[in-house]
C-alpha cells in the first residue's frame, strides 16, 4: 500500500475528493486554506469537474454548500475558526433544516493564535448546533473521517463538523488512500418543506433534531474513532480528545500507560463510556486542545463525585496549544529541558515585504494625518494589519473582517473627525460593502482606504473576489464618483498621495481612495506560473 | 532508531524545501515520518521552524518534546539559538553562519557566533559563501542539507538521489551544481563535527 506524505489539510482535501464530493466551498483562512487549494490543483478533481473556486466569504460559502446538499450532492465547506462566526447563522439553522446530500463543515481552529485574533473552540459551535463532531487525532484519521463523513451525514441527516487545529493542519505524515466513492446524482429532498424554516415547520424540525441526539450519541459510542482502553490502575482515568491523544502516547513510548484511557474523536461524548469510567475512577484528567469543552461537560455528566482535572482545574494551562511536555506535567512526569535561549536572541516579528504597496500607502497616510492627534485609523485583517507595528504604527484597530469601515463610521458619528478606515480588496468584498452602504446612507464623514493589491495575500496569494470590481461596487453602493480616487502606491507618487488624502479628509462625506498595485509575492507567483505555461504549454 | 530534527530559519528562506528532501528520502526508506510546519503569518519574514521526526516505528506527536531533539538544523545563526531548549544533551547544532538581518535590533553577529561555539556539539558553516564559490548563491540550503546529513541516520547517497530527483526538471547542469553543493556541505561537516 502506497503512503502519501500529506499535510493534515491535504489529507482532508483528498478525503473529500475520494468521498465523492461534487463541490468544495471556502474563503481562505489559516490554517484551513490549503484544503481548498489542494482540491483546486488535484488532477482527479479537475477531471471530475469538482467545483472549487473561492467564495466571497464564509457565509456565502456555507450557503452554497448547503444548496448543493439540498440538490442531493455531497459538498464540503471549509473555513478557519473565526470564519464560522461569519457563517454562524447559516450553520446553526442548517442543523435544523438538515441536509439531503452529505455535508461536511471543516473548521480549523488555531490554539495559541499562530495566525489569528482569537483561539475560539469550534466544538462549542458544534455543540450549540447539536450536530456530531469528528476530531481526528492524526492525518490518516483526518482522511478517513472526511471520506466516510458524507455517508455519516446522510445517515444522520444533519451536517457533520470536522474540527482540526493548526498542528494537525500543517503537519505531514503518511496517509493510505481508499477507493474513490462515486458522486451523487441530483435528487431533491423527500420532504419538500424541510428547508422552509417558518416557525411551524422549524418547531417540528427542531424537535426532530432534539430527538436525534440519542442516536448521535449511540453512533459516537460505536464509532471506531472512539476507544475505551481499560488500564491496570483503575483509580485514574484520562480522556484524550483529538490530537491530544498523541501527546498522551508520546509520554508512554513503550505503550506502558497503566491508566484507563478514553480516546475521544467523535462527539457527542458517549455517556456510556463516562458511566463506565465513573464506576472505578476516583479522578479523571481531560486532555483537550482549545477550551475546556469536555471538562465542563463531564463535570455535570458524572453522576457521582469524581475529581475532574484539566484546563479549568489548572492541571493544564487555560490557554494556548497543548504539547507533550504540558501533558507530562499534568501526569506528574519528569520532563527534560535543553539549554536556555541565550539572552541576546531577539524576537523576529513578521513584517511587510520590502517594496510592498501597503508601505507606500501608510507613509502617505502618516504624513497626511501628522497634524491631527493620533488614534484615528481603523483597520482590518490582511497584510496591511502589520502597519500597526513600527516603523509605521499607523493603525489603531483590527477586530474582525469588515470592521474598519463600520468602526470608522461609528467613531465619526461620535465626532472623531477625520476618521479613516484601511481595508484590503479581499476583506472589502468579504464584509466591507454592507458597511460602506451604511456609511453612504447615513452620510458619514469618513475616508475609506482600499489598499488593493489584487490578491488575498495574507493567506498566500489566492484570487481576490474584488478583482476589477472595486470602483463599480463603490459607485453602485452610492459613493459620489468624484470622491472615488484611484492611485498607484509608489514612492514617486508620494506627494500626490498625500495631497489626495488631504483633499478627501477635507470633504464632508464618504470618500474612497483606492491604492492599486499588485502584491509583489503574488506577481512573482504569477510570473512563475506564466513561465511554466510558456515552457510547457501542454500542461 | 529515531531522529528528531528542528529546522529553523526566517520566513522566505526555504527551510521547507530542505524538509521535503529529507522527508522524501525517509518515506522511500519506508520509515515513519511526521513533519510539523509553520504556515501563515510568520512566513512574512518572521521566525519559522519545522519539527521533523523520522523513526522506524510509529510516531505519536507531531511536535518534538523539549530536550529531545537530536539535531537543530538552522539556515541562520540566531535562529539556531532560539530552539536550544528543544535540543537533547547529546544533540548537535548545525547552522549556517551567514545572518539574515531584517530587524533593526539584530544582535552583534560575532556575539551570536560565540554563543554557537559555546555549544558542546556544533557545526558552523558559511553556507552562503560555499554556495557562491560553487556558482549559485541559491544553493546554500543544499549546502546546509549536506552539512546535516551525517546526523540524519539516512545514507548520504539516498539524500543525494533525492536532490537529483528534485532538480532533474531543471537540467543536468543544475543537478550537478546542487550535487556539488551537497558534497561540499557534507565534507565540511565530516571534517568539522
Ligand atoms: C472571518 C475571517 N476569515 C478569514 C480570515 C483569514 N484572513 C486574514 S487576512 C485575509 C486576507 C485579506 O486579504 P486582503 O484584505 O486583500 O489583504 P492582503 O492580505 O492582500 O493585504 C484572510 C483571508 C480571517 N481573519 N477572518
Ligand atoms: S505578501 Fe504582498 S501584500 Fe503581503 S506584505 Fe508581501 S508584498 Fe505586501
Amino acid at each position: 500500500m502506497q503512503k502519501n506524505l500529506f499535510l493534515g489539510v491535504e489529507a482532508i482535501g483528498q478525503g473529500a475528493i475520494d468521498g465523492g464530493i461534487s463541490g468544495v466551498y471556502a474563503y481562505p483562512g489559516t490554517p484551513s486554506t490549503e484544503i481548498t487549494e489542494f482540491i483546486q490543483a488535484n488532477e482527479l478533481a479537475l477531471q471530475k469537474g469538482i467545483r472549487s473556486k473561492w467564495s466571497a466569504n464564509e457565509k456565502t460559502a456555507y450557503e452554497a454548500a448547503l444548496g448543493m446538499s439540498y440538490a442531493g450532492k455531497r459538498s464540503m465547506v471549509c473555513m478557519k475558526h473565526v470564519g464560522l462566526n461569519v457563517a454562524a447563522d447559516a450553520f446553526i439553522n442548517s442543523a435544523i433544516t438538515g441536509i439531503n446530500g452529505g455535508l461536511i463543515v471543516t473548521v480549523a481552529d488555531d490554539p495559541s493564535m499562530h495566525s489569528s485574533q482569537n483561539e475560539q473552540d469550534s466544538r462549542f459551535y458544534g455543540k450549540f448546533a447539536m450536530i456530531p463532531i469528528l476530531e481526528p487525532s492524526n492525518q490518516q484519521e483526518a482522511y478517513d473521517m472526511v471520506r466516510e463523513g458524507f455517508e455519516l451525514s446522510e445517515k444522520l441527516e444533519v451536517p457533520v463538523m470536522v474540527r482540526i487545529t493548526t498542528r494537525l493542519a500543517h503537519s505531514r505524515a503518511g496517509v493510505i488512500r481508499s477507493e474513490v466513492l462515486p458522486e451523487k446524482e441530483v435528487v431533491l429532498p423527500a420532504d419538500p418543506s424541510q428547508f422552509v424554516l417558518l416557525p411551524a415547520i422549524a418547531r417540528r424540525r427542531y424537535k426532530g433534531l432534539l430527538e436525534k441526539q440519542e442516536l448521535f450519541e449511540k453512533t459516537a459510542k460505536k464509532s471506531k474513532y472512539n476507544e475505551y482502553i481499560k488500564g491496570e490502575d483503575k483509580s485514574f482515568g484520562i480522556i484524550a480528545c483529538g490530537i491530544a491523544y498523541n501527546y498522551l502516547k508520546e509520554n508512554y513510548p513503550k505503550d506502558d500507560c497503566l491508566y484507563t484511557v478514553l480516546k475521544l474523536s467523535q462527539y457527542p461524548v458517549p455517556q456510556k463510556y463516562l458511566d463506565k469510567m465513573a464506576k472505578h475512577c476516583e479522578e479523571v484528567l481531560v486532555l483537550e486542545e482549545g477550551y475546556p469543552v469536555v471538562e465542563e461537560h463531564i463535570k455535570a455528566a458524572f453522576k457521582k463525585d469524581i475529581q475532574v482535572s484539566g484546563r479549568l482545574s489548572g492541571a493544564l494551562p487555560r490557554d494556548g496549544e497543548l504539547n507533550a511536555d504540558l501533558v507530562a506535567k499534568a501526569l506528574g512526569k519528569e520532563t527534560q529541558l535543553g539549554a536556555d535561549v541565550p539572552e541576546l536572541v531577539v524576537n523576529r516579528p513578521p513584517a511587510l515585504c520590502q517594496g510592498c504597496g501597503h508601505q507606500d500607502m501608510y507613509k502617505a497616510l502618516n504624513q497626511a494625518l501628522d497634524k491631527y492627534t493620533k488614534g484615528r485609523v481603523f483597520s482590518d485583517i490582511g497584510c496591511y494589519t502589520l502597519g500597526a507595528l513600527p516603523p509605521y504604527k499607523s493603525i489603531y484597530s483590527c477586530v474582525d473582517m469588515g470592521a474598519s469601515v463600520t468602526m470608522a463610521k461609528g467613531a465619526a458619528d461620535a465626532g472623531l473627525i477625520p476618521s479613516v478606515a484601511v481595508i484590503g480588496d479581499s476583506t472589502f468584498t468579504h464584509s466591507g460593502i454592507t458597511g460602506l452602504l451604511d456609511a453612504v446612507n447615513d452620510e458619514a464623514n469618513i475616508v475609506v482606504v482600499i489598499s488593493d493589491n489584487e490578491s488575498v495575500s495574507m493567506t498566500g496569494g489566492q484570487e481576490s473576489s474584488a478583482l476589477g470590481k472595486i470602483e463599480s461596487i463603490c459607485t453602485g453602493v452610492g459613493v459620489d464618483p468624484n470622491h472615488i480616487r484611484v492611485l498607484t502606491p509608489l514612492k514617486k507618487y508620494h506627494d500626490m498621495m498625500v495631497q489626495t488624502f488631504e483633499e478627501e479628509i477635507a470633504y464632508d462625506g464618504v470618500s474612497v481612495i483606492v491604492f492599486r498595485r499588485e502584491c509583489i509575492q503574488a506577481a512573482a507567483k504569477r510570473l512563475r506560473k506564466e513561465k511554466k505555461m510558456k515552457d510547457n504549454p501542454n500542461k | 532508531m529515531k531522529t528528531d530534527i528542528i529546522l529553523a530559519g526566517v520566513g522566505g528562506q526555504g527551510i521547507l524545501s530542505i524538509a521535503s528532501i529529507i522527508g522524501d528520502a525517509a518515506i522511500n526508506e519506508n520509515l515513519f515520518l511526521k513533519q510539523a510546519e509553520t504556515h501563515g503569518m510568520s512566513q512574512r519574514g518572521g521566525a519559522v521552524q519545522s519539527h521533523l521526526r523520522i523513526s522506524d516505528c510509529e510516531i505519536a506527536a507531531d511536535l518534538i518534546p523539549l530536550g529531545k531533539a537530536d539535531l537543530i538544523l538552522s539556515v541562520e545563526p540566531m535562529e539556531a539559538l532560539r530552539y536550544l531548549p528543544f535540543l537533547s544533551p547529546e544533540g548537535y547544532v548545525v547552522t549556517n553562519t551567514t545572518p539574515f538581518i531584517n530587524i533593526p535590533n539584530y544582535p552583534d553577529v560575532e556575539a551570536v557566533l560565540a554563543e554557537i561555539e559555546k555549544q558542546p556539539r556544533f557545526v558552523a558553516i558559511d553556507a552562503d559563501k560555499i554556495a557562491a564559490e560553487i556558482g549559485n548563491k541559491r544553493a546554500s540550503n543544499v549546502v546546509m542539507l549536506g552539512a546535516a546529513t551525517p546526523f540524519l541516520n539516512i545514507e548520504p547517497e539516498k539524500i543525494e538521489a533525492g536532490i537529483a530527483h528534485i532538480f532533474s526538471r531543471k537540467g543536468e547542469a543544475v543537478v550537478e551544481m546542487n550535487r556539488k553543493a551537497f558534497k561540499a556541505g557534507l565534507d565540511f561537516a565530516m571534517a568539522n563535527k
